[in-house]
């Protein structure tokens, strides 16, 4: 196990490298004024140099990739242009947000998918699969924004069960897990359940039929095996690519959705990234990006690690 | 007797806990959906333009000089804040005296003095004071350029020196709001850091979070990026504007649909902006729709560079003559304002022009044709526009009625549609700068409280860019003579009269399409009483209540 761990750290250090530089050139390459949510267009041609300069905008890129870079390492990734805060502290609050929703909303997802997918797999062609694959179809195809609004409409404007918007009566600041809080987690992570739940359900399904037609299953049913014993042989070797799905899913969604957070006004990392984008706040932009980035990558590692301890022949491969 | 002895507790206690709940019941909060992404800053100079002086400046804060804000029916116009009075002096027009109102204290119960305005003053001008805050500038400076000192004369006056004579200062100033130099220091006290800039810039970050001015409203709570609580200011100096509502808490909704959802669902009290298409249903719900003439123009800014179609004021004319503004008040639902001009003509700066900006496609027409133009043989123009941003109202549906309008009259209209911020910095570079990508025309809006912002900042020859936002580098030795007339005369009425002259000159030479003007409109539930929409870019809280 430790051999594979360290051969994957290993993969993981260029990935992140890259990751680095890409979003520094990403934002930087995007058209547009890093200074444009703390000086109005009537600034004056000093005024604007006078700020270029105390913001360090007038080095080389070079010169700032590395600066960044190094004080990203001592775990500085420097100052909000347009609030002043530290970039850390707001990612790491916004990204705690949306790890709480996407956590909910993969729990969700990977129950319902993998309820409809096992169902589905093991009635092929019956009305059952069909009505299954319906609905994990139109969990892929559904503009999830637009179902976040339908939800809102249905659900907390016309009948008023659950709020609308934000993340608890007085904000992320004080939250409980009590049912106060917990309804705001409701309608968003409903919506954002519906993609993994689709992909999953398809994945599974897929996956159980294929097991479902291999020849040690046969020649487990002529040992005259339970039912329930041949479910459970088909659910272990589901398993690791059922959980490389999840897991993939978990880190699409720990990027946070930028459309779901803002129809639901969800304080998460798409939030955070809505907000960076429309202020240009370079910083904070490229601070979030990183941070979700070197999650993606670590939970990608999580999920290796994990996948070999279910199926030995992974780490020997 | 042992219960005879523990019954009179229990009453009090009961009575007590009675107490409690009836104030707690009692308290009036107002919630409000503001159509920031984020708490606009909370430090004293709000960003996210003027709602962020509208939510976090003028609630929290006072100015030297204020708008009045207590009139739907009358231009805003300027009064004393914190400053009684004011006078340039009589020798070197450079020089300001402010007399300032006495007994008012900050939120931390310090007392402002001449000391407070310096203090505010180098916080934003002085690169070298303890305090300068690099974040503070540009937001401030820019919106009093020629400010560049201030002194203690004595604990109630102080003197502000300009570069030039400026007869703008006082209006400027509405947009420099005190902070309290004790509050401050206590937080620069308190900060971690070994550099005197590190703690600075700490004690700022911790002063957003806990801030103290002056204004009617006092932070209680700050969840950033979340929401915003003050709670009323029972001491305020000004006992009209001493708050009837106890709470307001400002949340963050970027998003029109989740706004409306807020307000239909009874989430909140007030949202900003409500989409067109979902007045109906908030005002089913028995809310109110309030809006007013705003300060703003939406506006084609035309070029004058070499080349330009818009050289030709017959064109430029035409142009205006042919904008079918009735029909796009009906397509944006009324909630639009039609322009006569950068001001209207109820506005002291108004000043008769001769061209009268109306729906007039005939004389449009025949304007193009003596400049060589036709429907069968139109002139071709392009317009570098943005699908979204913050004042733009709808600029997709409404450009494109627009070229639909011209469109009769014998324009061929273009657009170059980019996204907002990078069209926000290309109005900064001008016409001849390759930003422009050929375009002769630029869409963006702009607030028009002030004679700088409204008309001198596109007109001046002394404002080409990159200086500032004559992007199409109007303006000639006679426009110049109007500026500098108004900027050196120190009364009102005649300051007022000499703007007048420049805002007819400008109408005259048509240096802008005159498109829209926005009306500001929010939706308020019935209960929230006493709400006046003045014709401003802001809105006073403190003089609201609740039922």
């Amino acid at each position: 196990m430790f051999p594979l761990l360290l051969r994957r750290l290993l993969y993981a250090l260029p990935i992140m490298v890259g990751v680095a530089l890409v979003c520094f050139m990403l934002v930087h390459l995007a058209p547009g004024d890093p200074l444009v949510s703390i000086l109005p267009p009537d600034a004056s041609g000093e005024l604007q140099a006078q700020l270029r300069t105390l913001y360090g905008f007038d080095r080389s890129y070079p010169e700032q990739f590395a600066g960044w870079v190094w004080r990203a390492l001592q775990g500085d990734l420097g100052t909000s242009i347009a609030t002043g805060r530290a970039v850390s502290d707001e990612v790491l609050k916004a990204v705690g947000n949306t790890l709480r929703l996407a956590v909910f909303a993969t729990l969700v997802g990977f129950a319902f998918g993998a309820l409809f997918g096992f169902v589905a797999g093991y009635f092929q062609n019956s009305w059952v699969d069909k009505a299954a694959s319906m609905l994990a179809v139109l969990g892929v195809s559904v503009p999830h924004y637009w179902l976040g609004m339908v939800m809102v409409i249905v659900f907390a404007v016309l009948l008023p069960w659950l709020p609308p918007s934000g993340a608890g009566p007085g904000g992320s600041a004080d939250w409980l897990w009590n049912w106060e809080h917990m309804q705001h987690l409701v309608l968003p992570a409903l919506t954002m359940s519906v993609i993994p739940m689709g992909i999953v359900a398809r994945t599974v399904r897929a996956l159980v039929a294929d097991i479902l037609a291999q020849e040690f299953i046969v020649g487990l049913r002529a040992k005259g095996l339970t039912d329930l014993g041949i479910f459970l042989h088909v659910v272990k070797n589901a398993a690791p690519t059922a959980l490389a799905v999840m897991g993939l899913q978990l880190g699409y969604l720990l990027g946070g959705s930028i459309l779901i957070e803002t129809v639901f006004s969800w304080p998460g990392a798409g939030f955070l990234l809505n907000s960076a984008i429309f202020q240009r706040d370079l910083p904070l932009l490229q601070g979030t990006i990183l941070v979700l980035a070197m999650f993606f990558v670590l939970l990608n590692l999580v999920v290796d690690v994990v996948q070999s301890l279910l199926d030995p022949r992974m780490a020997r491969g | 007797m042992k219960s005879a002895r523990l019954a009179p507790m229990a009453a009090v206690l009961a009575a007590a806990l009675a107490t409690c709940g009836a104030a707690h019941a009692q308290e009036k909060v107002l919630r409000i959906a503001m159509t920031a992404a984020d708490i606009p800053r909370t430090l004293g100079q709000p960003d996210q333009g003027f709602e962020g002086n509208r939510f976090t400046g003028i609630p929290m804060y006072d100015a030297l000089t204020h708008w009045d804000l207590s009139k739907s029916d009358a231009p805003s116009v300027l009064i004393p804040g914190l400053a009684l009075s004011w006078a340039v002096d009589a020798k070197d027009k450079t020089k300001w005296v402010f007399k300032l109102r006495p007994g008012v204290k900050f939120h931390d119960g310090s007392a402002f003095s001449a000391d407070a305005v310096v203090w505010n003053v180098r916080k934003v001008l002085d690169k070298d004071a303890p305090h300068f805050d690099a974040s503070q500038v540009g937001v401030t400076a820019s919106r009093m350029p020629t400010l560049r000192s201030a002194k203690k004369i004595d604990d109630l006056t102080v003197e502000l020196t300009t570069s030039e004579p400026d007869a703008f200062l006082p209006l400027n100033l509405t947009n420099l709001f005190m902070a309290s130099p004790a509050h401050w220091q206590k937080k620069f006290d308190a900060a971690a850091g070994a550099a005197p800039a590190d703690k600075a810039k700490a004690a700022w970050i911790a002063f957003a979070a806990d801030a103290s001015g002056t204004g009617p409203f006092k932070m209680a709570r700050f969840v950033s990026r979340e929401r915003l609580e003050v709670v009323a200011n029972k001491a305020y100096w000004d006992p009209k504007r001493t708050p009837k509502i106890d709470r307001v808490v400002m949340l963050p909704m970027p998003e029109a649909n989740a706004r409306t959802a807020a307000i239909l669902s009874g989430q909140v009290d007030w949202i900003e902006a409500p989409s067109p298409d979902a007045m109906a249903s908030i005002q089913g719900r028995g809310h109110k729709i309030y809006f007013n003439q705003q300060p703003h123009v939406w506006p084609w800014q035309l070029s004058f560079a070499e080349g330009s179609p818009w050289l030709d004021k017959r064109v430029r004319q035409a142009a205006n003559l042919c904008v079918d503004r009735t029909g796009l008040l009906k397509l944006l639902g009324g909630m639009m304002g039609v322009p006569k001009g950068t001001v209207p003509p109820s506005h002291p700066w108004w000043g008769n022009p001769k061209f009268d900006i109306v729906y007039d496609p005939v004389a449009g027409k025949k304007l193009l044709a003596e400049a060589g133009h036709s429907p069968a043989k139109p002139l071709k123009v392009k317009v570098q526009i943005s699908a979204s941003g913050s004042g733009q109202m709808q600029p997709l549906p409404m450009n494109e009625f627009v070229q639909q309008s011209l469109k009769t009259c014998g324009f061929d209209v273009q657009f170059d549609v980019i996204e907002w911020n990078t069209l926000f910095t290309n109005w900064r570079k001008g016409a001849k700068d390759p930003s422009a990508n050929g375009a002769n025309a630029i869409n963006v809006s702009f607030a028009a409280m002030d004679p700088f912002f409204a008309m001198v900042r596109f007109v001046s020859t002394n404002t080409f860019p990159p200086v500032s936002n004559n992007w199409g580098y109007f303006g000639n030795a006679e426009i110049d003579k109007l500026v500098a007339d108004a900027r050196n005369t120190f009364d009102d009425k005649g300051r007022d009269v000499a703007l007048s002259k420049l805002h007819a000159r400008i109408v005259d030479e048509a240096p802008f399409v005159w498109i829209a003007h926005d009306v500001g409109p929010r939706a308020i539930a019935a209960k929230v009483k006493g709400v006046v929409q003045p014709r401003s870019w802001f809105i006073d809280i403190a003089t609201m209540s609740m039922d």
